[in-house]
């Protein structure tokens, strides 16, 4: 069970949280082919090492927020806001 | 005078209180034993050698460790309802009136006619299961395999005890009291952190408390207590014993189990048996220990044979000989102070044997045998044993100087060897915190390679210590056990190599080494160091296996605490609920939801109900509890834009009042859920889920809102619980509504099918829909959940002389099912996109991008055979079941389809089902054969639904 610092609350249980998968996926346009999208749809980098990823505080503040977290030892990096853009290598 | 009892407890020693006597029970004998002792030692001290018989070859087996680790002793403890299966026995505190069994053998444990298994041992190698009972199939045998392999018996009847679940949040936690875990806990509660002790023991000081050792000027337990009494005057500090580790879970997240045994005479009603402790740790620190590990030898798993350590901790905690004649054989110094001070307790030490060479061995260790006459021999080891209920003999071999081979040398009549290969530190909650093992050749155990961030190691468990030779290069590797619990030999170990499963990870699952209750505590190193031999590499690149959770076994009861019965998950109930269960519904449960399928009356059978209740909508009217339905509104000048991007239904042109129907997609094209849209205000929108998907479809709208389109100005607003929703359905609807005060013109003209008013309704806000499910004219009414009760009995009242029934959810479902109403999740699945369900048109010809469009045009969603939304008429006159599975004629195909709704018609009783055919549209008018478990049952025809008022003007009158 990871501990999820909440922007709003303060760290919590994961059970308090949603998943919502890697952060910063581009929707493309919907003229895109069929390949671009269910790349979209489908397929993710699953790095081993830092993941942006967003999870939103559904059993607490009900708040969606960015998470930066190391796959390797689940070492929670960073949190930042939805919709401010990804943190650069030597910012994690 | 104040003498121990049974033939092996020594006159002085221990911490046991000799003035007190205990009586027990074991296999049905009565037994006594001392306040102090635990099942094991007490059983020692009596002279009960036979405990267990090995899990496959039913083999006779002794108490072989005196801890947790114990691979052989394990019993069921207690009887009735409270009976636990595999308890380890050195692990059991007695207490007046234990009662415990011996958990294989028949009809005993001394006489196991099981144990032919042992004499035909050739045939059941590892992996015999596979290989052997494979004709005519693996069923025929699996009962009396399951007999044999005994583990004890679950209770059958519900356990009446209470288990708790606590939670702590602490800036240090420490696993294991002894010595180093009280000094770990006293720095950190000195310096004034909030500190957690967890000590699996009764009492704290460990080894200490026994062991005769002195810490600075003060004799240990004297310190202990000093130690203890200041940690428990400290605020900051709590202390728990009696509690072992279950797991360590990512970021510092530590389970604990307490037992909590009660004080004698008091009964268990209130107290909990055990608990529970989650732990959210800042930092934790393992003051674990080692666990002592066995050499390995031809028939080492007789009764009789045991760990050096535990042999003395028996022999000075409990005051117990483990024998009278004792043979010591050792790979380290640690077996050396247990040889003096069990000759200098008068027991007869025949010799102390050495696997190591004379020149690794200390002067003052082979001074300390000398002086007590101890024979003494190095490069020596134990190379086979006989006895058969208990040890007879020890045949003592001499290693050649370079290990590979032992020459055998002189037989020794004894009744006890105490065998010592080596520490290996308990590092599962190290492991299981990610933490790295490497497997070190001058200890022969794991031992971690670099530090954790958070998890620090303390005490003897990060002290190395060096071992010699644990494996006897000689003889028959068939009878060299290297897993007692589950009877692995050396030999099983080489037939996995020899069939090719040389992974670590492989050769456990074959041989199923380490896979027993005990999780390989006396086996791990053994293994790596034995198949690091035998393949001819370093043991440290073999790997390891993984330390999974639980550390120790624990009971379910203790996880599960409280969340039982009742409690197991949270009901929610209708408004009307306590009408319900009044009025004779059943109810059940749906999505957490209890909800009514059908109100039973007397002398009525479920069938009977809900013909009743279907025919009293189609003829009458009927009253359905709706307020499970899923109300979410959406408020800001951007609501209905929001919206508009998540159905495929335009909404941008939906004027107030207007009820639409709408299903919204996934972005993979798939149906996600269905309902209504009204727009109350420009900038107000009310929107309808399923009743499942309530939540759903909230966190759904909010992830959208908040990750991908902040710039749109809307709040939502799930109002599911606020409102109750009671729907009028029927011929007679408007006349039963029209005798109720309000303020809304009812008339269809005024108030016509797919509109919404909002008004007073006996001088209560209410929003009445004017939808359908049933096909019959409906007001579905929305009122406060407050006042959802009373509408609900006026309603009633109102329409009693107007055959107003209440409506269960089976009838519901029968009627809509007439109409070829889709219902999401029971006829869609998760590859269903709208064009299968007849919804291709709409989806298409909206221009805007929603959810899920661009995925409706992929090749996969297009094709012309995808599974089609069809209805069914029955050519036999036979009932349709859900599930059965649909081909066209003369297909080639496995299945063309499969039924997803099944019923009749109301009014005459006719079968009829809906489906998803392949090409389904193609083929209305077709015959298809029917088939029920892989037999084609009956012909029916498919048509395009609905069955009954198939102009919809029922719905419009």
């Amino acid at each position: 069970m990871l501990r999820i610092p909440c922007p709003n609350c303060g760290v919590r249980d994961e059970s308090e949280f949603t998943f919502g998968g890697p952060s910063h996926v581009t929707r493309p346009i919907p003229e895109a082919d069929d390949k671009t999208w269910t790349s979209y749809l489908f397929n993710r980098q699953n790095p081993a090492g830092v993941h942006l990823e967003r999870w939103g505080h559904v059993y607490g503040c009900g708040r969606w927020f960015n998470v930066a977290r190391d796959t390797r030892t689940h070492e929670i990096l960073k949190t930042y806001v939805m919709g401010s853009p990804p943190p650069g290598p030597n910012e994690v | 005078m104040n003498r121990g009892i049974g033939p092996y407890r020594l006159l002085h020693g221990g911490l046991i209180d000799r003035t007190r006597r205990i009586s027990f029970r074991f296999d049905g004998r009565t037994f006594q034993g001392h306040p102090g002792d635990t099942l094991a030692s007490a059983l020692l001290a009596n002279g009960v050698r036979i405990v267990a018989r090995s899990f496959k070859f039913h083999r006779p087996r002794g108490i072989f460790s005196c801890g947790i680790e114990e691979p052989n002793a394990l019993v069921q403890l207690g009887n009735g309802s409270r009976s636990i299966p595999s308890c380890r026995a050195p692990a059991i505190e007695l207490h007046e009136g234990l009662e415990a069994h011996s958990q294989e053998g028949w009809p005993r444990v001394n006489f196991d006619v099981g144990r032919v298994l042992d004499w035909t041992a050739p045939l059941w190698s590892a992996g015999f299961y596979n290989k052997t009972f494979i004709w005519p199939r693996w069923q025929t045998y699996e009962g009396i395999i399951r007999r044999l392999a005994g583990l004890g018996r679950a209770p059958r009847e519900q356990d009446p005890d209470r288990y708790d679940v606590t939670n702590h949040h602490c800036d240090v936690l420490i696993v294991g009291g002894g010595r180093a875990g009280l000094c770990a806990a006293l720095d950190s509660a000195r310096a004034g952190g909030r500190v957690l002790l967890a000590e699996r023991d009764h009492d704290f000081g460990g080894q200490n408390t026994w062991d005769g050792s002195g810490i600075g000027d003060l004799s240990a337990r004297r310190w202990v207590t000093g130690t203890v009494a200041e940690l428990s005057g400290l605020p900051n500090a709590t202390l728990l014993t009696r509690t072992t580790p279950v797991g360590c879970y990512d970021h510092n997240v530590v389970a604990l189990a307490e037992r909590l045994p009660l004080p004698s005479g008091e009964e268990q009603g209130e107290r909990a048996r055990e608990r529970l402790h989650i732990v959210r740790a800042g930092r934790v620190v393992l003051a674990t220990g080692t666990i002592e590990q066995p050499l390995i030898f031809a028939n080492n798993d007789r009764p009789c044979i045991f760990l050096a350590g535990a042999a003395r901790q028996y022999l000075k905690r409990y005051g117990v000989a483990v024998g009278h004649r004792v043979l010591i054989a050792t790979n380290n110094d640690s077996a050396y102070p247990f040889a003096t001070e069990l000759s200098g307790a008068g027991v007869t030490v025949i010799a102390l044997i050495d696997s190591r060479p004379e020149r690794s061995i200390s002067e003052a260790l082979r001074r300390s045998c000398r002086d007590k006459g101890i024979g003494w021999f190095p490069r020596s080891m134990p190379v086979n044993t006989t006895g058969f209920a208990a040890l007879a003999s020890v045949t003592v071999g001499r290693l050649s100087v370079d290990e590979r081979s032992v020459e055998a040398l002189h037989t020794v009549r004894c009744d006890a060897l105490a065998v010592s290969g080596g520490f290996a530190p308990a590092l599962q909650l190290f492991a299981q915190a990610g933490g790295k093992l490497v497997y070190d050749e001058v200890s022969g155990v794991l031992h971690p390679s670099g530090s954790h961030p958070s998890v620090k190691i303390v005490g003897s468990a990060a002290r190395p210590l060096t071992a010699g030779l644990r494996v006897t290069p000689h003889g028959n590797s068939r009878r060299q056990w290297v897993d007692l619990a589950h009877d692995v030999t050396v030999a099983d170990l080489e037939l996995s190599l020899r069939e090719n499963y040389t992974a670590i990870e492989h050769i456990k699952r074959y041989t199923t080494v380490g896979m027993a209750a005990d999780q390989g505590k006396t086996s791990h190193a053994a293994t790596l160091g034995i198949v690091g031999t035998l393949r001819g590499i370093a043991a440290r690149d073999l790997g390891h296996t993984t330390l999974r959770p639980p550390v120790t076994p624990v009971t379910l009861g203790t996880l599960v605490g409280r969340e039982i019965g009742e409690r197991f998950a949270p009901k929610r109930r209708l408004p009307m609920h306590d009408w319900h269960v009044a009025h004779g519904a059943i109810l059940h449960d749906f999505g957490g939801w209890q909800r009514p399928v059908a109100y039973v009356g007397s002398g009525e059978s479920r069938e009977q109900a809900v013909a009743r209740e279907a025919r009293a909508v189609r003829t009458a009217s009927g009253l359905f509890d709706g307020s499970s339905l899923g109300k979410i509104e959406v408020h800001g000048p951007d609501a209905l834009e929001f919206l508009d991007r998540f159905y495929i239904n335009n909404l941008k042109t939906l004027q107030p009042g207007k009820v639409r129907y709408g299903l919204m997609l996934r972005e993979t094209g798939i149906l996600f859920d269905d309902g209504t849209v009204v727009a109350l205000a420009p900038d107000h929108v009310l929107i309808t889920t399923t009743s499942g998907n309530a939540s759903r479809v909230y966190q759904w709208l909010e992830e959208w809102r908040q990750c991908e389109w902040p710039d749109l100005k809307v709040a939502i607003t799930p109002v599911t619980e606020q409102w109750g929703t009671v729907s009028l359905a029927g011929p007679e609807a408007r006349t039963i509504l029209s005798k109720l005060h309000t303020n809304i013109e009812l008339s269809n003209a005024a108030f016509p099918h797919l509109t919404m008013r909002e008004g007073q309704l006996l001088g209560f806000p209410s929003r009445i829909y004017r939808v359908s499910f049933t096909g019959e004219l409906t007001y579905e009414i929305n009122v406060p959940s407050d006042f959802a009760p009373t509408l609900w009995e006026t309603l009633l009242a109102a329409g009693v002389q107007h055959g107003l029934q209440p409506l269960g959810l089976d009838a519901l479902m029968q009627l809509r099912l007439e109409k070829g109403f889709l219902h999401i999740g029971s006829d869609t699945d998760g590859t269903t996109v709208p064009d299968d369900v007849g919804w291709g048109r709409v989806a298409g010809s909206k221009t805007r991008d929603y959810i899920g469009k661009r995925s409706l045009s992929l090749p996969e969603h297009v094709h012309p055979d995808r599974l089609q939304f069809i209805g069914l008429r029955a050519l036999a006159g036979r009932p349709f079941i859900i599930g059965s599975h649909l081909r066209l004629p003369d297909s080639k195909n496995a299945t063309d389809g499969w039924i997803t709704s099944a019923g009749i018609v109301t009014l005459t009783g006719e079968p009829i089902a809906l489906a998803m055919l392949r090409a389904g549209r193609r083929h209305f008018g077709s015959e298809v054969t029917v088939y029920d478990a892989g037999a084609p049952v009956s012909p029916a025809r498919v048509v395009n639904p609905p069955f009954y008022d198939p102009t919809g003007e029922r719905v419009d009158a």
